[in-house]
């Protein structure tokens, strides 16, 4: 197998993160014993990278992994298997102990500020806490710095000692932002950090991320379902489906010029704000398949509109169809050996 | 019959009265000690027969409220309305009894929800849900109504309809349960749906069936719909005419044309401004904003109630509260500087 099959590989001191075969199966236990009867296959393979200062972008449906990437590659979930390559070690392998090291670096914005922030806790805590797990200054100098965190994320140093029931979802999600970047990370996994936001508040607070990003050189892997936040936001971007990469490419390439069918339907679903340019919509059958029991071959192509009999056989690997652009499908992006490779055996 | 929403009826032109018409309406919740909030206040619109009227806001704004009051489903003991007059061809239901108002939930108005597994009953299949509410309306046998249970659930497509029918809401797939949802409330042909965010707990892929099957159902069945929802996109899409509200008030209503080409109020063209569009990735600008928060129904500002948050606004804003004044054309807005304002609908650079 060639390097070429290797979705986005960047020179290895580019990376911040290489995430290579990455696979997290849950186990479905059952009879007298509780033996394991099947595995969810939650992310099956999945290879890709994310450059120092990057924001990529994570979309597809629910059950497509997408989460489950996020959780995975923090370690909150121990992989199944393949490596998570970390500014150069993998942490993948690493045990609690030796992975505390990394926790300070690499932090998670969750999607839900209702339920991510401790209702008992004010805010002074929420956010000394992050500092205290990471003997992150002194206790006397730790007011300082959440204060000035607070103001970071655009609210006042007043709010320290109130709350979260006396703060709107957008001020949670801000002060969710401010305990993320409070231990100074350089990788950030947002996971839907707007999508329960109101529209008027999720400018607000996509806005504020781009600041942040820029004003602390932050690398982000941002999962999302809104793919018009996801342009926005994102350099480039990952369409997961049912556990595994249907395409990567730059942002731009993905949305003016997608190759997977999957993402070309995605794309067409969204509905548009724009009056005057209605679109032909592709109106895709059928629900997501259970992915316990996914198709054999491609998991889309059943409810693929160009499906063929092969695609129940062949599991398409990531091909590159232009620069960066990598896109699994055996209809619309060749495969290098035809037939013969399955994605599970490549090196 | 004018095309004016939000105006009262007048009775010389009036032909018919309107399918269904809200009229100052106003709901108050009980939410301390002798205290109430207005969480509807004031709210007038017309629906007529076969059209899509979306009423589009953020949380806080009544919009499910208002809907909730039509149907008259308000939580007991501490929501109830307080004003206003909600009249179906006519009739006002405000003042039916219980009993009067079953006849009409489902049979003329019925209503889908958004989360389809808290609105269906988990113990009971999805057939027998649907026959239930066909023989409180119909006269029709057990067996009958099954048989009504089945052709809907065809028609609102879902596969295998003779074995789906026995199935339960936990056997099926959101957007399955959504189309059953639906196959329940249009099980006797009411003449409005109310859709209260109907495909916000969907996938988009899913979300693109629906709204084309709700597409599909209206023109083969011609009943009217009311899509309650904070999707601009959505509205785009499906919506005939538009009421935007704000911490329950109208702010602005018209045609789907009107407020997505030339919207009046700057709540509305903030909206529009603030959501990320598709296909601008090679125009990188940030998103505009608007900014603060929506006000708490307690603690509303004098005056306009946007007036906190807008960029156009001066000190008659604080004044008074503006009136929903409603234009030659038919449309209406709130907002005291209309006339000289310019607003936009992208945030272009």
């Amino acid at each position: 197998m060639t390097e070429t099959s290797f979705p986005s590989r960047p020179a290895p001191n580019d990376a911040l993160l290489d995430v290579r075969h990455l696979k997290k199966y849950f186990p479905i236990r059952g009879g007298v014993l509780s033996r394991v009867v099947t595995n969810v296959k939650a992310v099956d393979d999945v290879s890709f990278s994310i450059r120092r200062g990057e924001v990529v972008g994570l979309v597809g449906e629910s059950g497509s992994g997408k989460t489950t990437v996020g959780r995975t590659i923090l370690r909150l979930g121990e992989p199944t298997s393949g490596s998570i390559d970390f500014d150069g070690a993998d942490i993948g392998k690493l045990s609690k102990s030796a992975m505390r090291r990394y926790r300070k670096r690499m932090q998670i914005v969750f999607q839900d500020p209702y339920a991510s922030l401790n209702p008992r806790e004010k805010i002074r805590t929420v956010l000394g806490h992050a500092l205290a797990v990471h003997n992150i200054g002194t206790s006397a100098d730790r007011e300082d710095r959440i204060v000035a965190m607070l103001e970071q994320v655009g609210l006042s140093g007043d709010y320290l000692d109130r709350f979260p029931h006396e703060f709107s979802g957008g001020q949670r999600q801000r002060i969710g932002i401010a305990r993320a970047l409070a231990v100074e990370p350089d990788f950030i996994v947002a996971d839907e950090p707007v999508s329960a936001l109101d529209v008027s508040i999720q400018a607000q607070v996509v806005n504020l991320l781009e600041d942040l990003k820029d004003k602390f050189s932050l690398t982000m892997l941002f999962i999302a379902h809104d793919l018009a936040v996801v342009e926005h936001i994102c350099d480039r971007v990952i369409v997961m489906y049912l556990g595994r990469i249907m395409e990567i490419a730059p942002t731009r390439t993905l949305y003016r010029n997608p190759n997977h069918p999957y993402t070309k339907a995605l794309l067409s679903a969204v509905p548009s704000p724009d009056i005057t340019a209605r679109k032909d919509r592709i109106i895709l059958k059928g629900d997501i398949p259970s992915p316990i029991n996914p198709p054999s071959g491609c998991v889309f192509r059943t409810r693929c509109p160009i499906a063929i009999a092969d695609c129940a056989k062949i599991v398409p690997v990531p091909v590159e169809v232009s620069p960066g652009h990598f896109s699994a499908c055996i209809r619309t992006a060749p495969q290098p050996a035809y037939g013969q490779i399955a994605a599970q055996e490549m090196p | 019959m004018s095309d004016a929403i939000g105006t009262m009826p007048n009775p010389a032109n009036a032909i018919e009265p309107p399918l269904l018409e809200v009229e100052d309406l106003q709901t108050s919740f009980i939410v301390g000690e002798g205290q109430d909030v207005r969480a509807v206040d004031g709210v007038s619109f017309v629906v007529k027969a076969g059209e899509t009227l979306a009423i589009v806001g953020e949380s806080g704004s009544g919009k499910s409220v208002t809907s909730l009051s039509i149907m008259r489903l308000l939580p007991k003991k501490i929501g109830r309305i307080s004003r206003g007059r909600v009249r179906l061809r006519g009739e006002d239901l405000v003042t039916l009894s219980e009993q009067e108002m079953r006849a009409v939930r489902g049979n003329d108005i019925g209503m889908i929800f958004q989360e389809p597994m808290t609105s269906l009953n988990p113990v009971h299949t999805i057939g027998t849900q649907i026959a239930e509410v066909v023989i409180q309306h119909e006269k029709l046998g057990k067996k009958q109504a099954h048989q009504r249970a089945i052709e809907m659930l065809e028609l609102v497509g879902i596969p295998e309809p003779v074995r789906r029918a026995n199935q339960y809401p936990h056997e099926m797939s959101g957007g399955m349960r959504q189309r059953a949802m639906i196959a329940m409330a249009l099980s006797c042909e009411p003449s409005v749906l109310i859709a209260d965010e109907p495909t916000t707990a969907l996938d988009v892929t899913i979300q693109a069936q629906i709204l084309d099957l709700m597409r599909n159902l209206q023109a083969k069945m011609g009943m009217a719909i009311v899509f309650i929802t904070h999707d601009l996109g959505v509205v785009a899409e499906m919506a005939d005419r538009v009421v935007v509200m704000y911490a329950g008030q109208v702010v602005e209503t018209g045609t789907v044309a009107e407020i997505f080409t030339k919207p009046l109020m700057p709540y509305t063209s903030g909206l529009m401004q603030s959501i990320p569009r598709m296909g601008q990735s090679d125009v990188k600008s940030r998103l505009q904003t608007i900014p603060g928060y929506v006000p708490l129904l307690t603690k509303l500002p004098g005056g306009c109630r946007f007036r906190t948050r807008c960029a156009f606004a001066e000190e008659r804003c604080a004044k008074a509260e503006p009136p929903l004044e409603v234009l030659d054309s038919g449309r209406s807005v709130r907002c005291v500087r209309w006339r000289e304002l310019d607003l936009k609908t992208k945030a272009t650079a």
